[in-house]
């Protein structure tokens, strides 16, 4: 089996571990991110895939375990330590918010612009030399507004740059976040469930965005996503996580067949099955508790055709192992997959 | 009082005025009004030699419960009536069908213009005696309302572009008067010689602004991890302890005596009458007003200083990292913007504007005391800031003046004392009328006068950003 991240990855996490108090968000998760690829994680609510990213970008300090970043030249960072304007300032790792955080007041090439705050300030001499006009600046401000519109151009919002963020359409929203996360010049984009409120033909656009900048810029993408469309159609790489441990980690491929995760997070096979075997569970229930069940009824639910005894096999033994740190999280797992 | 009657403001039906639901609403403004007035105004009692007495002005209740009455119906007829209020002004109904450029959008671009022409000639109207009030008088008012500009401008920075509230920005007023009190009155004549004293203010005006500036990082220190209220308390208390520091530490500040410091002179030359003084350098009749024009411009240099460097650093990336921390503060430290720093380059620069100012306001008044430093002008500079709205420039000028402006007509006013209870002057009553003017302001243009935002950079058009969209900043 070829798995290319597993050499030379953009980002290894190593038995990271978050504790919020009594509640371990994440227990003991490891990952590779490769070079180059989309990196997909996925897992039902409250699995804590947006933990992971906030740890990954410095939002939160992991309780243990370590995130390494490894630039081409042998640069390492260890992000855990970093404090988060620091990791998207030298580590390059940039990041979209699951709730929209644009600027809503400023331009779209406002928007932009601020995402370059680092290499302007530098070529404004730290606002000293642009304040008595030394030269230099212009410059740099030119070719800034000419990376802005770049930019613009490739998520179609070109026509809308002098426009307010906040006037935007939720979809445009979704896609100016991504492109001022990459104006601050990544290697690495974090993307927190870019395809949310999106209509098909939106996804659409996004995917082809995606591995746009997958392929013409080569850089890494790690994103959260719902949307199977979006998941199944570019990811390279999928790392399914539930109740804040991995439960697989492989190719669109392998993650389809996955039995884990067909029960923990696609669910549509499994909610049949589910229901089916909790209904022969509750016939089987009654049967030993009530006395006056007939012979018939019992051997009737034992032997129904929706019951296959194979899958009620792959069901028992899976079962624990997730669900132990689990049922702390208060949300009842469902099959389901939103 | 109950809301407006629904039917009369209606104006899409035929009927124009619901007679019967107006006569309701008044007949009940009537009864509302009776029942405050009777306690409070109709029924007064007297302490007369231990004797409670007392005695009734039912008269003046009953016209006062008139007046009420009277405005209210004027209200239902005039205001609360569409079709009413549409036929008075057919003109204004019609402009806001038409798109187009509205009358603030056309004159906007001359609007600034226009203040600094007026702002550069208005000495020479005063010194030609053309101003109404005098000329002295004029450009001393002038002198007042351009130091509130320029403390606009400081404040701007730190609430109107970073959004930290800041409540105690007078204390770096105050260290910048002291900063030119002291170092002219004891430590430069210590260390260069009494020489010196004449251009202190050159000297000492680049030094307070710095000081200050290092007081803005020392206060911005402690105070970065908080926001908004948080923030805005621990300011509040950051004022009050230079206040108090500077009363309590007599021998390094002369506490509530305050200190005489020397008025600025024109480059060494002093304002007086007799040798080596300014009138005598220049061959001139000496007149007390070269010191007002001198002083005048003093403060519109400064000022403009102040306008133009906060006006570039807008265009900055500094400026544009300010204005996004406002918006978010999040989402900047996602963009690898160090926020600290931003906080702190913020409270600088706003400090330091307040220093140059403190210490102009040192050089013109020739005094300095605590009393000049009290919380209620740290208040009344961010009601410049906020009443100027969403980070204008522009906008303060208007609400400095009309704020620090309202105060001296104030002092005109004297048929108010017709009206004013005996024994009270109208200048009383200026805090009372500039705080309803903010209760109204706020109520009728929550966003201060200026209620678009100007992008700092655009590609095609500059369109300015509706303050709707605009965040106030969290602290």
């Amino acid at each position: 089996m070829i798995k290319p991240w597993e050499q030379n990855p953009e980002l290894e996490v190593q038995h990271l571990t978050m504790r919020f108090g009594g509640l371990t968000a994440i227990g003991d998760l490891s990952f590779n991110v490769g070079k180059k690829q989309i990196t997909a994680l996925i897992g039902p609510n409250g699995a804590g895939k947006t933990t992971v990213f906030n740890c990954i970008t410095g939002f939160y300090k992991p309780t243990e375990g370590m995130i390494k970043l490894n630039h081409e030249g042998g640069k390492e960072f260890l992000l855990e330590r970093m404090d988060d304007f620091r990791i998207t300032r030298f580590a390059k790792v940039a990041r979209t918010f699951q709730n929209i955080r644009l600027f809503s007041g400023m331009t779209l090439l406002e928007n932009l612009m601020v995402a370059q705050h680092n290499s302007l300030m530098k070529s404004s001499g730290w606002t000293i030399g642009a304040l008595l006009g030394t030269g230099g600046y212009k410059r740099a401000e030119n070719e800034a507004i000419e990376t802005c519109k770049y930019w613009l151009n490739k998520v179609g919002l070109i026509d809308r740059a002098d426009d307010p963020a906040g006037d935007l359409s939720y979809g445009a929203q979704r896609r100016l976040e991504i492109a001022r996360a990459m104006c601050t010049g990544p290697r690495l984009l974090c993307l927190d469930e870019p395809a949310a409120g999106l209509n098909p033909r939106e996804s659409e656009e996004l995917n082809k965005l995606l591995l746009s900048v997958r392929d013409d810029h080569n850089m890494a993408i790690l994103l959260i996503e719902h949307d199977m469309s979006v998941v199944m159609g570019i990811s390279d790489h999928i790392i399914v996580l539930d109740y804040g441990r991995k439960i697989a980690d492989g190719t669109p491929v392998q993650i389809k067949a996955d039995p884990a995760v067909i029960r923990a997070y696609l669910g549509v096979e499994d909610e049949d099955d589910d229901a089916d075997g909790k209904a022969a569970a509750a016939v089987i229930d009654e049967a030993i508790s009530h006395k006056p069940v007939p012979m018939e009824t019992l051997l009737a639910a034992i032997e129904t055709p929706t019951v296959p005894p194979k899958k009620m096999a792959t069901k028992t033994p899976v079962k624990p192992a997730p669900k132990a740190v689990a049922k702390k999280t208060a949300a009842p797992k469902k099959g389901g997959r939103k | 009082m109950s809301a407006p009657v629904k039917s009369s403001s209606g104006g899409s039906d035929a009927q124009v005025l619901d007679s019967a639901a107006i006569t309701k609403d008044l007949i009940g403004t009537f009864v509302i009004t009776a029942l405050i007035l009777v306690p409070v105004v109709a029924i007064r009692t007297q302490l007369d030699q231990g004797v409670l007495t007392w005695h009734s002005r039912f008269t003046l209740a009953a016209v006062l419960a008139a007046i009420v009455v009277g405005v209210r119906w004027a209200m239902h007829v005039f205001v609360w009536n569409r079709r009413a209020a549409n036929a008075l002004k057919p003109a204004v109904a019609g402009a806001v069908k038409v798109k187009g450029p509205s009358l603030a959008d056309k004159i906007g671009p001359y609007v600034s213009r226009g203040l600094l022409i007026f702002g550069l000639v208005l000495p020479i109207l005063a010194y030609f005696n053309i101003t109404p009030w005098g000329d002295k008088r004029t450009l001393d008012l002038a002198i007042y309302i351009l130091t509130y500009i320029m403390l606009g401008w400081g404040l701007n920075v730190v609430v109107g572009l970073a959004g930290l509230l800041d409540l105690g920005y007078v204390a770096f007023y105050a260290v910048g008067a002291y900063a030119y009190a002291l170092l002219s009155t004891v430590y430069f004549p210590i260390w260069f010689g009494s020489g010196i004293v004449p251009y202190a203010f050159y000297i000492t005006l680049p030094l307070a602004g710095l000081l200050a500036a290092l007081w803005g990082v020392i206060l911005g220190f402690p105070v970065l991890r908080l926001r908004g209220d948080y923030l805005a308390i621990v300011t509040l208390a950051f004022g009050e302890m230079i206040r108090l520091v500077l009363i309590n530490w007599f021998s390094f500040t002369q506490g509530p005596q305050g200190i005489n410091v020397p008025k600025a002179t024109f480059f060494g030359l002093p304002f007086k009458d007799g040798p080596g003084s300014f009138a005598e350098f220049f061959h001139i009749t000496y007149d007390r007003i070269h010191f007002y024009i001198f002083l005048y411009y003093v403060i519109l240099a400064m000022a403009l200083i102040t306008y133009f460097v906060t006006k570039r650093l807008r265009r900055l990336p500094i400026g544009r990292a300010w204005e996004a921390l406002r918006e978010d503060e999040i989402a900047c430290r996602s963009l690898g913007i160090n926020t600290t720093n931003t906080k702190l380059t913020a409270f600088a620069i706003g400090a330091m504007f307040g220093g140059f100012a403190g210490s102009f306001f040192a050089a013109r008044q020739g005094f300095v005391s605590p009393e000049s430093f009290v919380y209620i002008e740290s208040a009344l500079i961010l009601a410049i800031v906020v009443l100027g709205g969403l980070g204008s420039q522009i906008g303060i000028v208007f609400s400095a003046t009309a704020i620090m402006g309202s105060f001296e007509v104030f002092r005109e006013m004297n048929w108010l004392k017709a009206v004013l209870p005996a024994g009270t002057e109208p200048i009383q009553f200026r805090m009372l009328a500039v705080g309803l003017a903010m209760v109204l302001m706020m109520r009728f243009r929550p966003r201060g006068f200026v209620t678009k935002r100007e992008p700092t950079v655009f590609l095609k058009e500059k369109k300015a950003v509706s303050g709707d969209l605009v965040a106030e900043g969290h602290g």
